[in-house]
């Protein structure tokens, strides 16, 4: 399985998914600038990530811009023919944008930008990133956005449920999903989520700062070693 | 623009001295013109020049083995750190601009001390903010609080380096003039550092980054009607920030460097292109001759001066060799930035400046700068007469309370004790990933290199109560502070960078407290070996009350920078076993001078500085070093703000444990528990390791109390039920955001 990850010019967190993926995970990782187009080495299994930061300044709307960019347009053609697409915080902003994922991230409701721990919940483990989390146990993973609080319309919140989209929770550290444990507003604490054919996930917390032993947090890796290990039965 | 009479009233308008100008006539052998009179006028300001600081910093211990640029050689101090790996770091003041307008003012210091650090080609890692605020029930405060923690937490999210430390002080000295110091830290590895200078006579001299505008000149020193069509009025003294732009500027800066095409390289903040450009001339012997039609504006129609003196935020000034000029604009064009050649390096040792084919200002370079021809003074001082008022404190006087548990929650709930955490979580503390300090809190924030197994330890440290008692001695506190946090954050000291608010310099009361500052910090520095690698002077901080300005407490904050060889030193605040011993190193005193207990409890706002004594405290740390090294240290804790039993309580929250501890009946309780004397270290110990502990201890006439033990959920002190630990963690967690946002 092979990683690109996008490269906008005001990506910060492009550096910390790379050294996760190829540092920790050991995988192959190449960086995908903005303005290019050409992604054809990526194929069916590999996956691309579209990590945080604030694309291209996201003074308009998070990832207002970005769904314009070149890299965009091949993006949404790769998810479109069933490629892993992976987009964290606003990577998730920017998928929501280009309409590969449903909803969208409307400011916190605390007007303010949030940088905490919070737990996670995961409802099903029908999707690659989360298909080895123990659904009883809550993940702790931080987040840090102005713009996460996850908005739909009712039917489009339905239709998430019973297709069993809803990939995170925000709950507290024994599981429970309160308001108090809700950091930002979010629709029903939701913090990710994949489309309808499952191999585009967006969510806010940040695995990729929760992935070493370093860091005191290694919460996070499950959902790398779930997204590799179902790659690989795919593959193989 | 019509050609004006200069007088020596020009001069005093734009903030020069008769002699000044007297000066400057004889250093340009006529009567200069109006815009080289206001490149003198920006450059021999306190701000550039140092002038009335510059005589007192040079005491300063500047050298070390580690330092690998003098104080004041380049844009910020570089230290080795091992590895073959630089640490660039520096602390810088935003304060009048952030009293004016907070959010930008606030944003713009956070830009700002990050140009200093990648400027040299470091890649900054971390970032810490030291703020003072005034009371924080007023309105006015709120609003400030507000505006600063939005302004530094926005820029700093979007440039994505994480805000890993900092302080956040309360006092009413401040109410009007808050404090707002930034420090950015940043990695090179060594041979990849660029200088700020200039040589190589014929080599283009270019300008990127933003284009130029008419935001942050000081509009009030122009106003004179004449000078332009526009009103003065216009002009926005305070610069605007765009954090997006910088990130593309250091993206593009680090990329350029790499080609190899760069000569030199300096940030524009203060005084913009006329600093840099005589900065850089000064530095590298040369001159410049600048086509300032060549300069990107924002507007039409910029007069020169308001060209040359715009503080237009995420420029840079760089010198390119010549001939490799594409390999610069290859990497500015990728990350869609200006690049304009607005001129080329000349050996007269001259800024030529041109507009419209003409000559408009003409000056030699050498004399506009610090450590050139900029004037340095001396001014007077005497001892301030309040300090009668601080030495007339009587302990004896003040009466032990009869509810301690009420004392404690009064000062427990002071602002300057409350945990911060409405203000941090509004910064991105964990991008980068290398936070380790996050789910583990240290003394100090422990920030891991990337690529190596160093883990820096940063603090910024300054308790200004202190210092206002005790000028001397309260800067050899904030020194020894900023070491101890680190010492017990596992780290090894190894430079400082001092960030210097304090009133107006011509107040001899003033300079007496900056003057003793200076030669307290350069006492503990030499002590603990921490050379001062550079920072800034902010004068002028004062606050209006009813008739009289009164300076705001001295506050000579100190950023220092250590050092832990790898993680495994790493200790942390929190007590970690039940049934782990508790113990003090140090002395405990009966002193409560300074204390937050003395003033909110009793209400007094004059007493000493705490006890203090730099040899005990180095002794202390020493050997603290040295019983981590042998693993006997479970956690550790400094006593500062709030005394013992605040140090106790916060290693207990983070922990879900409580402790029972019993005090020294030899000392006044509430001078033991709530005292702030200085050189005493909380620590817990496993029990089979306490023989060894207090043998070394002993052995090594290392004074200690055994206090007790970590056990169950409550404070017990004396037998006596102070509460569960979670009553406190709920107080301390959340009520400095109530205060701000009620």
């Amino acid at each position: 399985m092979k990683f690109g990850v996008v490269v906008f010019p005001g990506s910060n967190c492009d550096d910390d998914m790379v050294h996760v993926l190829s540092e920790v995970m050991g995988q192959e990782v190449v960086k995908l600038w903005h303005k290019d187009e050409d992604i054809s080495d990526f194929g069916k299994g590999d996956c691309i990530v579209l990590p945080g930061g604030f694309s291209y300044g996201d003074y308009l709307r998070a990832g207002a811009i970005a769904q314009f960019s070149p890299i965009m347009k091949s993006v949404v053609k790769f998810a479109n023919e069933g490629g892993f697409v992976w987009g964290i915080c606003n990577g998730f902003q920017i998928l929501c944008e280009t309409g590969l994922l449903p909803g969208v991230l409307l400011r916190n409701n605390n007007q303010k930008f949030i940088c905490k721990n919070t737990h996670l919940k995961s409802p099903t483990n029908n999707a690659a990133i989360v298909a080895h989390i123990n659904l009883d146990k809550a993940l702790k993973i931080p987040i840090a956005h102005a713009e996460g609080r996850f908005h739909a319309d009712e039917a489009t919140i339905k239709q998430l449920q019973d297709n069993d989209q809803i990939l995170f929770y925000y709950c507290d550290e024994n599981g429970e999903i309160t308001e108090e444990a809700n950091p930002n507003g979010s629709t029903l604490n939701i913090a990710g989520i994949c489309n309808a054919e499952r191999n585009v996930f967006g969510m806010m917390p940040h695995p990729e700062r929760a992935s070493e032993d370093i860091l005191g947090n290694t919460d996070g890796r499950i959902l790398f070693e779930s997204l590799l290990s179902t790659s690989k039965v795919m593959m193989g | 623009m019509s050609e004006v009479q200069i007088t020596v009233e020009t001069a005093k308008n734009l903030g020069l001295t008769a002699d000044e100008f007297d000066q400057i006539k004889e250093i340009m052998g006529r009567t200069p013109n109006f815009t080289e009179l206001s490149i003198f006028s920006v450059m021999w300001s306190e701000h550039c020049s140092y002038k009335n600081s510059i005589h007192w910093l040079k005491t300063l211990p500047r050298e070390g083995s580690r330092l690998l640029v003098g104080a004041g050689e380049e844009n910020a101090g570089l230290v080795d750190i091992g590895d073959g790996l630089g640490c660039a770091f520096k602390i810088e003041s935003h304060n009048h601009p952030s009293a004016i307008e907070p959010y930008q003012g606030a944003a713009t210091g956070v830009g700002g001390i990050h140009r200093d650090i990648f400027t040299m080609g470091a890649r900054p890692i971390a970032a810490l903010n030291s703020l003072r605020f005034g009371n924080p029930d007023l309105k006015h405060t709120k609003r400030l609080i507000k505006g600063v923690v939005s302004g530094i937490g926005d820029y700093g999210n979007c440039f994505g380096v994480p805000t890993v430390g900092g302080e956040a002080y309360f006092d009413e000295c401040y109410n009007q003039n808050i404090l707002v110091n930034a420090m950015s830290v940043g990695i090179v590895k060594a041979g990849e550092t660029v200088s700020a200078t200039s040589e190589g006579p014929g080599n283009p001299v270019f300008i990127v980054g933003s284009a130029t505008g008419k935001d942050g000149i000081h509009g009030a020193t122009f106003a004179s009607a004449d000078l332009t069509e526009d009103s003065a009025e216009d002009l926005p003294a305070v610069q605007v920030g765009d954090p997006f732009q910088e990130k593309l500027l250091l993206e593009a800066t680090l990329e350029a460097i790499q080609t190899g095409a760069i000569v030199g390289m300096q940030d524009m903040g203060a005084a913009g292109i006329t600093c840099s450009t005589s900065e850089m001339s000064a530095k590298g012997g040369t001159g410049m001759r600048i086509d300032l039609d060549k300069v990107p504006t924002r507007q039409k129609n910029m007069q020169p001066f308001e060209i040359l003196l715009s503080e237009s935020q995420e420029r840079m000034l760089i010198v390119a060799h010549k001939g490799q000029e594409h390999l610069l604009l290859e990497v500015f064009d990728k990350w869609d930035l200006e690049c304009e050649q607005i001129g080329e390096v000349t050996d007269t040792g001259r800024l030529e400046f041109y507009k419209d084919g003409e000559l408009i200002a003409d000056v030699e370079a050498e004399p506009l700068v610090l450590g050139g021809g900029a004037p340095v003074y001396q001014r007077e001082y005497k001892k301030p007469a309040y300090l009668k008022k601080v030495n007339a404190f009587k302990i004896g006087k003040i009466k032990q309370p009869e509810d301690l548990v009420a004392a404690a929650k009064t000062i427990f709930t002071s602002p300057n004790i409350l945990s911060k955490r409405w203000i941090y979580e509004q910064y991105d503390s964990m991008v980068r990933t290398n936070s380790i300090h996050t789910n583990e809190a240290s003394d100090a924030a422990l920030v891991r290199v990337k690529g190596s197994e160093k883990v820096l330890a940063v603090t910024t440290d300054c308790n200004s109560s202190y210092v206002y008692a005790d000028p001397y001695k309260g800067a050899m506190i904030a020194v020894s502070e900023a070491a101890r946090n680190i010492v017990c954050s596992g780290g090894e000291p190894v430079a400082i960078t001092n960030c210097l608010n304090f009133g107006n310099p011509y107040n001899p009361e003033v300079y007496w407290q900056f003057v003793h500052a200076i030669k307290g910090m350069g006492e503990a520095c030499r002590k603990f070996n921490t050379p001062v690698t550079g920072g800034n002077v902010s004068f002028y901080n004062q606050t209006v009350l009813e008739n009289t300005a009164e300076p705001v407490f001295p506050t000579p904050t100190i950023g220092m920078l250590g050092v832990l060889d790898n993680i495994s030193q790493r200790t942390s605040i929190r007590f970690k076993n039940e049934g782990d011993a508790i113990y003090m190193l140090g002395t405990p005193q009966n002193d409560i001078g300074s204390s937050e207990y003395v003033k909110r409890v009793h209400k007094v706002r004059y007493s000493p500085a705490p006890s203090f004594d730099l040899d005990e405290e180095f002794h202390i740390q020493h050997n603290m070093k040295l019983i981590i090294k042998k693993g006997f240290v479970e956690s550790a804790h400094d006593v500062s703000e709030g005394g013992l039993f605040v140090s106790l309580v916060e290693s207990a929250m983070a922990a879900d444990l409580g402790f029972v501890v019993e005090t020294d009946y030899n000392f006044r309780k509430d001078a033991y528990l709530f005292g702030e004397s200085q050189s005493r270290i909380v620590i817990t110990v496993k029990p089979e390791n306490e023989d060894d502990l207090v043998n070394y201890l002993n052995s090594h006439n290392v004074s200690f109390t055994k206090l007790g033990e970590v056990k169950g959920q409550n404070a017990i002190i004396d037998d006596k039920d102070f509460g569960p630990i979670t009553e406190w963690c709920k107080l301390y967690d959340n009520k400095l955001g109530e205060i701000i946002e009620n």
